[in-house]
């Protein structure tokens, strides 16, 4: 049986050198999120193209995406949130196209590697934390202290902010990090069974029947995973930004 | 999972187990493809894609509005008229009924008019034959006493063979006129 975790293996294409004792290469990895950006900037900049009144099939979709995103952050982060808007384009587009490309078979998900969803949670974060001191100077550390509390529980409640704030890109990088990857493991692992199963002759076909449902059922759930993870991924960091926009309250 | 890899020889083997995604040899190479591509992904959205997204998509919006405006506009300018001409129709509606109304009054005045003269006339008529008859009357009065002395003279002449004088019939028909 082919072994689930081999899906996630990084693959060198080709080495470009090294930067200290590390390897610069080329790997399917980093292909993919060449490959993502290459579709994503297609789709918007084709999508644009035409400048339709009326938009045509491509142009709505990439009008869709548009308007989508743009809701959620106001929706989220406020009218002014809106000037983080590329940003949080680019972070859905991104995240969502990498999901969806693990789902093509033999494809690779750059998304169910904790690094990449580490440092896509640590932009965020950084950029509430730049943009909140920028803005609001030392008000911006009102977050941890909220107004209206009484002064003998504002200590283990500003301890409780600051741990809650710092777990964020933790929490943040995880959920899209382990759904990802779990649900890849279990789809692969029913996909194994499947074969395991069909080699084993009438009975084993008949055993087959039930782990190849599921791994149809986890298919289509799959997809689902990878949009709502992306839309999850995206309006949480919406939802730092309004802090960083609107601290202390 | 974790330890056993940063036990690891940092560029070593890639045969090395562990989970890959704990594997902490790959991770210089995925972040500096990670920082390329989402930068990359940022600059061609936030300069060029998105631009141009929001510029057909306020195009759009402003040529719904303004063509909401304008059928708004042309919806108020028939309301308009509409009302105008049913102004002008409740104008013409009450002028036709004053001329109507004055008209009735002038024919009815002249008709009266006419009707006064015409019993007036009528009256002065029945005045001067009233005034006729009874002149008449009294003209065929004295005629009716010439009468009776013509007859009386007759019949005295027939009975006593003589007339008798004028003034003596004229006496006794005063006495039995009275």
């Amino acid at each position: 049986m082919a072994d689930p975790i081999q899906q996630f293996e990084i693959k060198t294409i080709a080495t470009l050198g090294k930067i200290g004792p590390y390897d610069i290469a080329l790997t399917n990895s980093g292909l993919f999120m060449l490959a993502a950006v290459g579709v994503i900037s297609l789709l918007m900049i084709l999508g644009a193209r035409s400048r339709a009144m009326v938009p045509g099939r491509f142009q709505s979709l990439a009008e869709v995406s548009y308007e989508f995103v743009a809701n959620t952050v106001r929706s989220s982060a406020g009218k002014e949130g809106m000037k983080f808007f590329p940003f949080v384009f680019s972070l859905f587009m991104f995240v969502l196209v990498l999901n969806l490309f693990g789902m093509v078979p033999g494809g690779f998900t750059v998304t169910s590697h904790i690094i990449v969803t580490f440092v896509l949670a640590l932009l965020v974060i950084s950029t509430v934390l730049i943009y909140g001191i920028a803005t609001h100077g030392t008000h911006f550390f009102h977050l941890f202290v909220p107004s209206g509390v009484p002064m003998f529980v504002l200590p283990v409640i500003t301890v409780i902010e600051i741990v809650s704030f710092l777990a964020r890109p933790v929490s943040l990088s995880m959920r899209l990090f382990a759904n990802m990857m779990a649900g890849h493991i279990a789809l692969k692992l029913f996909a194994g069974f499947v074969v395991t199963l069909g080699g084993l002759g009438v009975v084993g076909f008949a055993g087959a029947i039930l782990p190849l449902g599921i791994a149809v059922a986890i298919t289509a759930l799959e997809f689902l995973v990878a949009f709502i993870q992306a839309y999850v991924f995206t309006i949480l960091t919406c939802i730092y930004l309004h802090d960083a926009l609107h601290p202390g309250h | 999972m974790a330890n056993t890899t940063h036990t690891e020889v940092p560029g070593g083997a890639k045969s090395s187990g562990g989970f890959p995604a704990f594997r902490s040899e790959t991770y210089p190479s995925q972040i500096l493809w990670l920082v390329l591509a989402f930068g990359a992904l940022y600059l061609v959205m936030s300069r060029v894609a998105l631009p141009r997204m929001a510029a057909i998509l306020d195009a759009r919006h402003d040529r719904i509005s303004s063509d909401l405006a304008a059928a708004a506009k042309l919806k108020a300018d028939s309301d308009a008229a509409l009302a105008a001409y049913e102004q002008a129709l409740a104008t013409a509606k009450a002028k036709a009924q004053a001329i109507a109304s004055e008209t009735r009054d002038r024919l009815q005045a002249d008709a009266d008019a006419k009707r006064k003269t015409v019993e007036a006339g009528l009256a002065a008529k029945l005045d001067a034959a009233e005034k006729t008859i009874s002149a008449d009357r009294t003209k065929a009065m004295t005629n009716v006493r010439g009468i009776a002395a013509d007859a009386a003279t007759a019949i005295v002449e027939r009975l006593a063979g003589a007339a008798p004088s004028s003034a003596q019939v004229d006496a006794a028909l005063s006495a039995v006129s009275k």
